[in-house]
């Protein structure tokens, strides 16, 4: 045996608490994790039916951006393991991708698919990070469309008018000093209250002494009793300064109106026969976002759904991702169906309205008029109309579109966007918020 | 960095001293200085669950140069660990003189004494295995404490900062074991290829040459980089690309450093843990161990050695081959003898010589058995479709292609061979790699991920010519993105 004597380090309970030494990578993986999650965002609203779901609900997010690449091996290396006695060939011992055996060494990551990639947030969590890149202005700040909700009074400042009973005696008492101190006529008084106290005071306390013996008086102000508060004894011995109309400071109360923001979105989808799987699958993932974004942004917010093809029904979040219609397409039948809605449950004057519109655009020409006058009526009422042509990639070439009708709305919180994939989603979507901040700026 | 893992036992109440230790430690050491085992100086440190996560996110390592990768890594380890998924391991070992190795504060005295038995089984495999030669034991702390000295310098650097590193890194990271694989194999350098290849143009002195025209000599094409195929990528981008900045070229030599350090224990796995599996078992049944702690270490042992169905346990096969070598050259069947003659040295001195001058591929390709390949129950799979299936059992036919295709799995084999064959590849500083294909293909999606790391680091268009469902192809990643090209 070579070498001197072996050498054992104790735990120390120090060490141990001071080692936490991954601190950083772990914050910096962290980091990268939520990064992919946001660069991943368009396929992950788009695969999940995560509408007026559980806010605490957990989903899967692929994450593409956080594997450790390296140059492995596919499929058709085969491998040798170990049986258990009697293997024999052409038994299945397991699938492919996952528990491979024989993965050998993980230090070589000789085999793809032994890292994760896979974790798991809420719902909550992913909104936060969805809108955290997304710089938008305040919504809050525009002025909301608020019901005066609950009456609670709250103080705030001084005033010099006001009812007797707000009356701050304190602040009026102040006033007064303030005043006597300023007034020439009562410098003498207060010389004289400072020669009384120079012999064991001091200059400020004897300042302040002569001010609370005033202010004594001021409390037996509103009683008749004067001669019989402590300061009745000063006010022998001065002259008499009585309270001005302008000492007088009032409470002021305000009246709490509490903004109960309400919100309605009102998601409007073409389920026509030329509606397919792919269409409302990029529309749903749109109506998504939408409705998340405005629960960030209102406390109240309802969710309307208007399927339509050449007539409109509300119907259920359920019906109207899965239903599938056939038959023409009126836009107008959808707005007008909107209107109505937003007549009977919604008054403008108390829910801030979000309406939005998807379709392929293949309108009957005929319905075009009507779609375009309901259109503007809809755009007056709402706070931010949109209208979304979802076309998948090609399509637009041959079929008619709704973009050059809509063009002639001058309406400035009216906004088009075109849905050709599904990466221009989340594009799309900022360009839709963009609208609404330029109203408001 | 070595690893035995305890497979989610329950947390034992430690009831010993350091004291305690330190006598077993002396035991040990004596017997194992009686079996011959010779060691570097040894150091264990006791550490709690959290340390040892620690330690097994930074391999080991005591001072490790910070990535995010260590941060996943931890998480992940602590996820499995707090889930019982995996049990933490007794024990971790890093080579290093003096060899350093973490012990659970937690485990009983048994576990302890076992872990240093086993500790000292690596500890002298470390020292005296060919492969570790290259690695420079006594260095090892100070040279991975001062790259991350580097590593953070470069980080807080303003005009650097965590991105750009991790840019590097990143990419660095996903090529790493690009390197070469037989550390003791020199590499030459220009000048000695040059040289050579002036040799073999001369070709052979010819004794007929009075007889028949003098063969065309053609010389060799000095100007071609690199002279001979090169397989350290990081370093060969690193002396290549002019435009790297000389953190960057340094980031790589850190990264290219690691690597081959650890593919010395890569190259290693099974002999080694079946040499300190061999060695703890042998150690402790000489130390006279009182009937419960024998007991505790029978237990222990098995669990750590035995075999598991549908993978190869490196302490399992490792210990076996190591048992079976010792067998045979102390105690040979008749058949063993009628094959291969009788043995010429005892079975002592046959397995020290075994630890010095193998590794992993040719330990298995000389020592495992017909015989031990079927009592193991060895079998080659592969994938039909979604499933795996066995495609060929250790009899008589299919051994030598079970052998094979283990062979192929462990150490280094497990890793795809890329050789640089060509810096400016149509005059145009396209980097040109060669797949050298053994009839397995690249995962083609790791393979283009990888391959825009080449590709990042080489500051221009990187093609990578390897075999696809049998058809040659060519994988091209460039300014516009990746594609796949066929080749005659």
């Amino acid at each position: 045996m070579s070498g001197g004597d072996t050498i054992f380090r104790e735990y120390r309970i120090s060490d141990a608490e001071r080692s936490d030494r991954s601190a950083g990578d772990r914050l910096r993986h962290r980091q990268k994790v939520r990064e992919s999650i946001r660069e991943n965002i368009a396929d992950i609203i788009a695969e999940e039916s995560i509408i007026g779901k559980d806010k605490d609900r957990v989903i899967k997010v692929p994450l593409r951006g956080i594997k450790e690449y390296r140059f492995v091996f596919g499929d058709n290396a085969p491998g040798a393991s170990q049986g258990d006695g009697d293997s024999r060939p052409g038994q299945v011992v397991g699938k492919t991708g996952k528990d491979r055996p024989g993965k050998g060494d993980e230090q070589a990551g000789d085999r793809p698919g032994v890292d994760y990639y896979e974790t798991d947030v809420t719902l909550e969590e992913l909104i936060e990070i969805m809108f955290e890149d997304l710089e938008l202005p305040n919504l809050e700040r525009r002025a909301l469309r608020e019901i005066q909700s609950d009456y609670s009074s709250r103080r705030k400042g001084y005033r010099k008018v006001g009812i007797r009973i707000r009356l701050d005696k304190r602040r009026t008492a102040k006033q007064r000093v303030m005043r006597m101190l300023a007034s020439d006529k009562r410098n003498d008084a207060v010389a004289r209250a400072l020669e009384e106290s120079k012999a064991d005071r001091e200059l400020d306390t004897g300042v302040e002494g002569a001010l609370d013996e005033i202010a004594l008086e001021e409390g037996a102000l509103d009683e008749e009793a004067l001669a019989a508060s402590p300061g009745a004894a000063f006010q022998r011995v001065h002259r008499r300064f009585p309270f001005h109309q302008d000492d007088l400071r009032y409470k002021h109360v305000e009246i709490d109106t509490k903004e109960e923001s309400n919100a309605a979105v009102i998601c409007i989808m073409d389920t026509s026969g030329s509606m397919d799987t792919m269409k409302k699958y990029l529309a749903r993932s749109f109506f998504f976002l939408l409705y998340q974004f405005i629960s960030t942004r209102y406390r109240n917010v309802e969710i309307v759904f208007i399927a339509h093809h050449t007539e409109a029904s509300e119907v259920t979040e359920e019906e109207f991702f899965h239903k599938g219609e056939s038959g023409g397409t009126f836009i107008s039948s959808g707005y007008a169906k909107a209107l109505e809605i937003i007549a009977a449950r919604y008054h403008p004057s108390l829910w801030n309205l979000y309406a939005f519109h998807c379709s392929d655009g293949d309108n009957f020409d005929s319905d075009n008029p009507a779609a375009l006058k309901d259109a503007e009526e809809l755009a007056g009422i709402c706070n931010l109309l949109g209208y979304g042509e979802i076309k998948p990639l090609g399509s637009r070439y041959y079929e008619s579109s709704m973009l050059n009708v809509f063009r002639q709305i001058q309406a400035p919180n009216f906004h088009t966007v075109l849905i050709e994939r599904k990466e221009d989603i989340w594009p799309s979507f900022k360009a839709f918020l963009a609208k609404d901040r330029v109203k408001e700026a | 960095m070595s690893a035995a893992q305890n497979a989610g036992g329950s947390p034992r109440i430690a009831a010993w001293n350091l004291n305690d230790l330190v006598e077993w430690d002396r035991r040990i050491r004596d017997k194992a200085a009686e079996f011959g085992l010779d060691c570097y100086p040894q150091e264990f440190e006791l550490c709690d669950h959290t340390g040892m996560l620690g330690y097994m996110a930074y391999s080991g390592m005591p001072s490790h140069y910070p990535h995010w990768s260590y941060g996943k890594a931890y998480e992940k380890l602590k996820t499995l660990y707090d889930h019982g998924v995996s049990g933490l391991p007794y024990e971790m070992v890093i080579n290093s003189n003096p060899a350093i190795a973490y012990l659970m504060r937690d485990n009983s005295i048994l576990l302890q004494v076992l872990t240093i038995a086993h500790v000292y089984g690596h500890n002298d495999f470390f020292k005296n295995n060919f492969t570790f030669k290259s690695t420079r034991a006594e260095l090892t702390i100070e040279a991975f404490k001062a790259a991350a000295i580097r590593v953070r310098r470069y980080v807080e650097d303003p005009s650097i900062g965590v991105e750009q590193v991790e840019r590097i890194l990143d990419a660095a990271h996903a090529l790493s074991w690009q390197c070469r694989r037989n550390l003791a194999i020199k590499k030459l350098t220009p000048l000695e290829q040059m040289a050579r290849a002036e040799d073999s143009a001369q070709g052979q002195p010819d004794p007929f040459q009075k007889i028949h025209a003098r063969k065309q000599i053609e010389a060799p094409d000095f100007h071609k980089v690199p002279l001979e195929p090169d397989e350290d990528l990081l370093l060969f981008i690193r002396d290549h690309n002019p435009f790297l900045a000389d953190w960057e070229k340094d980031l790589l030599t850190i990264v290219d450093e690691e690597a081959k350090y650890f593919i010395s224990m890569m190259e290693t796995k099974i002999m080694n843990e079946g040499w300190a599996s061999y060695w703890h078992k042998k150690i402790l049944e000489s130390l006279e161990l009182e009937q419960g702690l024998h007991l505790e270490f029978i237990v222990n042992h098995n669990q750590v050695v035995r075999p598991i169905p549908g993978q190869i346990n490196p302490y399992h096969l490792g210990l076996k081959i190591w048992e079976d070598i010792y067998r045979r050259f102390t105690n040979p069947t008749a058949e063993e003898i009628k094959r291969d003659g009788p043995p010429v040295k005892s079975g002592t001195e046959k397995i020290f010589e075994v630890r010095e001058v193998e590794r992993d591929a040719s330990f298995i390709r000389r020592y495992l058995t017909e015989d031990l390949m079927r009592e193991m129950d060895i079998f080659e799979y592969e994938a039909r479709g979604e499933e795996l299936v066995v495609s060929k059992v250790a009899d008589e036919e299919g051994w030598r292609e079970v052998k094979a295709t283990l062979i192929k799995n462990v150490g280094t084999n497990s890793i795809p061979v890329l050789k640089v064959e060509d810096a400016d590849f149509g005059q145009n500083r396209t980097l040109y790699v060669k797949h050298y294909h053994d009839g397995r293909d690249l995962h083609i999606e790791y393979a283009e991920k990888s391959l825009t790391y080449l590709q990042r680091l080489w500051g221009r268009e990187v093609v990578l010519e390897t075999v696809l469902d049998g058809k040659r192809s060519l994988l091209c990643s460039n300014d516009r993105g990746f594609s796949v090209r066929a080749l005659k």
